[in-house]
């Protein structure tokens, strides 16, 4: 068992001509192994700044992030073996991928920089990983990014995190530029994972029904503080913070639009 | 005056490379005055092809196979859309049917202020305005939309995101045209921001009387803002009925696919539909 520990981060970002601004104000939470946190709020709200400083892209004005108990080195060999226990996997698949690169060189990578598996077993770990994001390797393993669809690449961009061995990942945004109708498959890999191999995983995103459908708990963050924490079903079918229940409404919701058919538009019926 | 602003009959677009694609295939359907109809489906299914189409917006290797496309113009005349000569089709386009581009975002010229670029509007399709009266215009048109007028000599990368889209509305809807057509107007936006858009896109409909043909993959958001859906499916129109009898009674398998390929805001949960 693993803990992850962000403990009363502040970060206060300098803007020209802005003065200070308080992207995070003293936000504290803990992700076990094994563990899914939905992270959501509206743009600005500080979601991509936490992860940034979880993986260290950022470093906090105040407070700090430990892992089992320890303070991420803030470089050096340290930080690259506190990577190795964290990874992202981000929101824009045609971006995070190497264009000139096939889908072995993204795997390989981390595997030979990490020392994952000996020399030899290297190929059957490529294999082995994409078979666990239900990509054939066959036929996958020797394309390029370009030769993919959207769904493809964000499966090959899940392997690649994976191929560390991680304890944690960081998922902003993982399914927000796929189309609606494989999306879910997406999610679905990414909860099957996370059980499979005790994952624990912080699902970053400002879609509402994905966030309780795929976390036990949810965080939501409003201008840079927590707004409200709780278990999925009760931040979103039971609403307390006034913003939280402003994004609820928000959210598309049929079930209820139909059941009342008060919403917008709906005059002209 | 008929109910029919749109007929489009028998309408296909191949693209004619190797092999050739039917992107869209044989479609009909009606829009009527005033009405909000979705057209939602996955990518590469054929919606935008067809809301280009029906503009003839479409570039080669794009090429109109069969069909006609007719609008009914409230002065009454029928305009068959492909009968346009150049010249007639510059003065229909925008005049009769706006568009809100997919990805507003980058729509706009960075290097000209918000102002100019409404302001080029009227400088084209309305000549005999003079300076001062279309400054009026475009104050108005950005108070509509409360984007606020002293916004005017804003420059794009000075406003929000959603900001940005508003003055693509208010650009849309500068010549008072019968229709507009929004390509995933607000998907790049938050939930609370798109919220506020959509409010604002059916209170400008009540106001204006335009229809809207709204193209998204969003479906749940479509249930709520539409008065019909269209579900289209490799190039066809699998099924087009009102947004109601879509969520409580689809007909096509297809449709019930899409439905529950969304996870429920409050109903059953469960990462669900393999």
């Amino acid at each position: 068992m693993s803990l992850l520990e962000f403990d009363a981060v502040t970060k206060v970002y300098s803007v020209r001509g802005a003065g200070q601004i308080k992207a995070l104000d003293d936000v504290s939470f803990t992700l076990e192994s094994g563990q899914t946190i939905g992270l959501v709020g509206q743009s600005g709200s500080g979601k991509s700044t936490t992860a940034k400083i979880l993986t260290q892209l950022e470093t906090p004005t105040s407070g700090e992030v430990r892992l089992d108990g320890r303070a991420i080195p803030r470089h050096g060999s340290g930080l690259r073996a506190y990577r190795q226990q964290l990874r992202m996997v981000f929101q824009d698949p045609f971006a995070s991928l190497n264009p000139y690169h096939s889908v072995r060189h993204h795997i390989e990578r981390p595997l030979r920089l990490d020392n994952v598996v000996p020399q030899e077993q290297i190929n059957g770990e490529v294999r082995r990983l994409l078979g666990r994001v239900r990509l054939d390797p066959a036929s996958i393993a020797d394309r390029r990014p370009h030769e993919l669809s959207g769904g493809q690449r964000q499966r090959v961009a899940i392997a690649r995190a994976l191929a560390s061995r991680p304890k944690f990942l960081v998922a902003d945004e993982p399914v927000s530029m796929l189309d609606v109708s494989i999306r879910l498959g997406v999610l679905n890999l990414l909860a099957d994972l996370q059980r499979e191999e005790g994952l624990g995983v912080l699902y970053i995103t400002h879609d509402l029904a994905t966030a309780r459908h795929f976390s036990s708990e949810i965080i939501v963050l409003n201008q840079g503080r927590i707004a409200e924490r709780g278990t999925a079903d009760d931040v979103i079918l039971r609403p307390k913070h006034p913003y939280t229940q402003e994004l609820r409404a928000a959210s598309p919701d049929p079930e209820k639009f139909f059941a009342s058919t008060s919403g917008i538009g709906g005059g002209a019926r | 005056m008929s109910d029919a602003l749109l007929s489009v009959n028998n309408f296909s677009v191949l693209y004619d490379v190797d092999p050739p694609v039917n992107a869209v295939r044989n479609v009909d359907f009606e829009l009527r005055r005033g009405e909000i109809l979705g057209l939602a489906g996955e990518s590469g299914c054929g919606k935008t092809t067809l809301a280009y189409g029906i503009q003839r917006l479409l570039k080669a290797p794009a090429v109109i196979t069969s069909g006609s496309v007719v609008f009914h113009d409230k002065s009454g005349d029928d305009i068959e859309i492909s009968e346009l000569d150049v010249e007639e089709m510059r003065q229909f386009r925008w005049d009769k049917i706006s568009m809100v581009f997919q990805g507003a975002m980058n729509a706009l010229n960075p290097v000209a202020t918000i102002g100019s670029q409404l302001d080029d509007v009227f400088e084209v399709h309305r000549p005999s305005m003079t300076k001062a009266q279309r400054r009026e215009a475009v104050i108005e048109l950005l108070e509509i939309v409360k984007v606020g007028g002293q916004r005017r000599r804003s420059f794009p990368h000075e406003l929000s995101g959603g900001m940005r889209q508003r003055v693509m509305i208010a650009m849309a809807l500068a010549l008072r045209p019968q229709l507009m057509v929004m390509d995933e107007p607000t998907t790049a936006l938050d939930v609370l921001v798109q919220r506020e858009i959509l409010k604002q896109i059916s209170q400008l409909r009540h106001q204006f009387g335009f229809s809207v043909i709204f193209i998204t993959h969003d479906l749940p958001l479509l249930l709520e803002i539409s008065d019909r859906i269209a579900i289209m499916r490799e190039g066809e129109i699998v099924e087009l009925n009102t947004a109601e009898q879509i969520w409580r009674d689809p007909q096509d398998d297809y449709t019930k696919k899409l439905l529950s390929s969304f996870p429920r805001l409050t109903g059953e949960k469960g990462l669900v539909a393999r």
